[in-house]
């Protein structure tokens, strides 16, 4: 799919009245469409040919791509780069900046470099401590927080500025994302911690990986109450489990991860424990889907990329949408061309 | 062991900021001697005390820019991130900090505290990106200076 005023597939958007950025994303979320979006992990290589093959799995099935910035504190290509390379195929990457690897003055000067190469979506983390990953003899930097990181790239877009005050000569339109996490104490906190993400300048959320939708609902309620769903969109962290192995390893790795015992135990308990995992994933986005407030699920299926379109495929979710597929949306006869035409639709 | 007047300190939220905010006063009513000691001379001494007793109950790392008083007496530069704006995503299930294991984190404290004190609404409060040039120096006298102390001169 691609938008009645788009001048070449996949070009940057011209901004409409209202919204932020140049991207599709941020187009998709304020059409009050049901968004998706999903993670590639970049390789350990200087091959971009590897980085297209990461995306292509995704092809038809996502709106946007997150791209990590050396998650679980593992040193992998760049976020900057991959994103780059993604906008060059008409892809809309959301650049994930995390605070614990560079200080101030590296992460502004990669905002503007991102957004020199197209990147129109960026979500700000504070980052996995060093400890987690496979350099943990390393500095930690966290000069800036998750927040104050929002107030920054809320500065450059808005104020045209530095954070020193000094001034840009053109500003990044960035489409401002964080990250949220319902499911780890302390939990009366958690919904005035998104509060304020959302007043630094977070547009969008992206949360933690969701097991407990019982936990979700309740969070969910408070931030209803607060009127936070108004104020941002907010799209919910799924993944499949490979194995009850593997969820017991996430558990014990990766920070910030709750994988009740119920999920584990059903996964003992199944025949298939890789089709059970898949099957858990798409309960969850049909339930996470009928919860209010909810703009979105995000799929994180690292080492399970392929599962992602069959997943969002059985959710139903986009029902009859087909987010971007460079193939058929390049192919397509014009740049003009109404939607219904298109051969992909 | 290491954490337990820390802890303290936070259990008794109340009493510390009162503490706390009477030493404020204190150091402040007493400006009109400091100018006549000489701020050059008398400012090492209250930095030193300052930084004895903070340390003694909150871990005080003199980072020069104090935010107690709106974090429910929980330091936030003991968070191994320095967050200082509300806890990670990284918190363990139970409440310890997601790089030591052996330590509460300073945020789950900080809201124990601020429910002590009965100020849960100041969660909102966004603190800026610290100011590493405040290093080391004291909090309380530029409170008490009502701005910040002079940057070092290059």
């Amino acid at each position: 799919m691609y938008f009645y005023d788009e001048p070449i597939p996949g070009a940057p958007l011209p901004i409409l009245p209202g919204h932020v950025s140049n991207g599709r994303f941020e187009r998709v979320l304020r059409a009050g469409k049901f968004a998706v979006t999903t993670e590639l992990a970049p390789p350990d290589s200087v091959d971009r040919n590897e980085v297209y093959r990461r995306a292509r799995v995704f092809d038809g099935y996502v709106d946007a791509i997150n791209v990590t910035d050396g998650s679980g504190a593992n040193c992998h290509m760049s976020s900057l780069a991959v994103s780059a390379l993604l906008t060059r195929v008409g892809y809309s990457p959301i650049l994930q900046v995390s605070c614990r690897d560079r200080n101030r003055i590296a992460i502004q000067g990669d905002l503007l470099g991102g957004a020199t190469l197209g990147v129109s979506n960026v979500l700000c983390l504070t980052g996995d401590g060093v400890d987690a990953g496979d350099h943990p003899e390393a500095k930690p930097v966290f000069d800036l927080d998750s927040v104050s990181l929002l107030g920054t790239v809320k500065i450059m877009r808005e104020r045209s500025s530095f954070l020193s005050g000094r001034q840009l000569d053109s500003a990044p339109r960035f489409f401002i994302g964080a990250s949220a996490n319902p499911f780890v104490p302390p939990y009366d906190y958690r919904p005035l911690r998104l509060k304020k993400k959302i007043d630094a300048g977070a547009e969008f959320i992206q949360s933690q990986y969701c097991f407990d939708i019982d936990r979700l609902v309740t969070y969910m309620n408070q931030v209803r109450d607060l009127g936070l769903d108004k104020r941002c969109f907010i799209l919910v962290g799924v993944g499949p489990l490979a194995s009850a192995r593997s969820a017991g390893w996430i558990r014990d790795h990766v920070p910030g991860v709750v994988i009740p015992d119920a999920i584990v135990s059903r996964l003992l308990s199944a025949k298939d424990q890789r089709r059970e995992g898949i099957k858990i994933c798409v309960e969850m986005i049909q339930q996470i889907r009928e919860i209010e407030g909810v703009a979105g699920v995000h799929v994180m299926a690292y080492r399970q990329e392929e599962s992602v379109a069959e997943i969002i495929k059985t959710s139903g979710v986009l029902e009859d949408r087909v987010p971007w597929h460079p193939q058929c949306d390049q192919l397509a006869a014009g740049p003009w061309l109404a939607e219904e035409e298109n051969e992909c639709n | 062991m290491r954490f337990r007047l820390k802890t303290w300190s936070v259990s008794h939220a109340r009493l510390m900021r009162r503490f706390y905010i009477l030493f404020e006063q204190l150091l402040f009513s007493l400006f009109p001697l400091w100018r006549l000691i000489g701020f050059k001379r008398i400012g090492p001494l209250i930095t030193s005390v300052e930084k004895n007793i903070k340390k003694f109950l909150f871990d005080c790392q003199m980072c020069g820019h104090c935010v107690l008083d709106k974090t429910g007496m929980s330091c936030p530069m003991n968070c191994p991130k320095q967050l200082q704006n509300g806890p990670c995503g990284g918190v363990r299930i139970d409440s310890m900090c997601e790089v030591d294991g052996s330590m509460r984190c300073v945020w789950v404290e900080a809201w124990r505290g601020l429910s002590l004190l009965g100020t849960t609404a100041d969660p909102d409060h966004i603190n800026p990106p610290v100011d590493h040039l405040l290093q080391g120096r004291s909090s309380w006298l530029s409170i008490a200076f009502h701005q910040n102390p002079p940057r070092p001169q290059k």
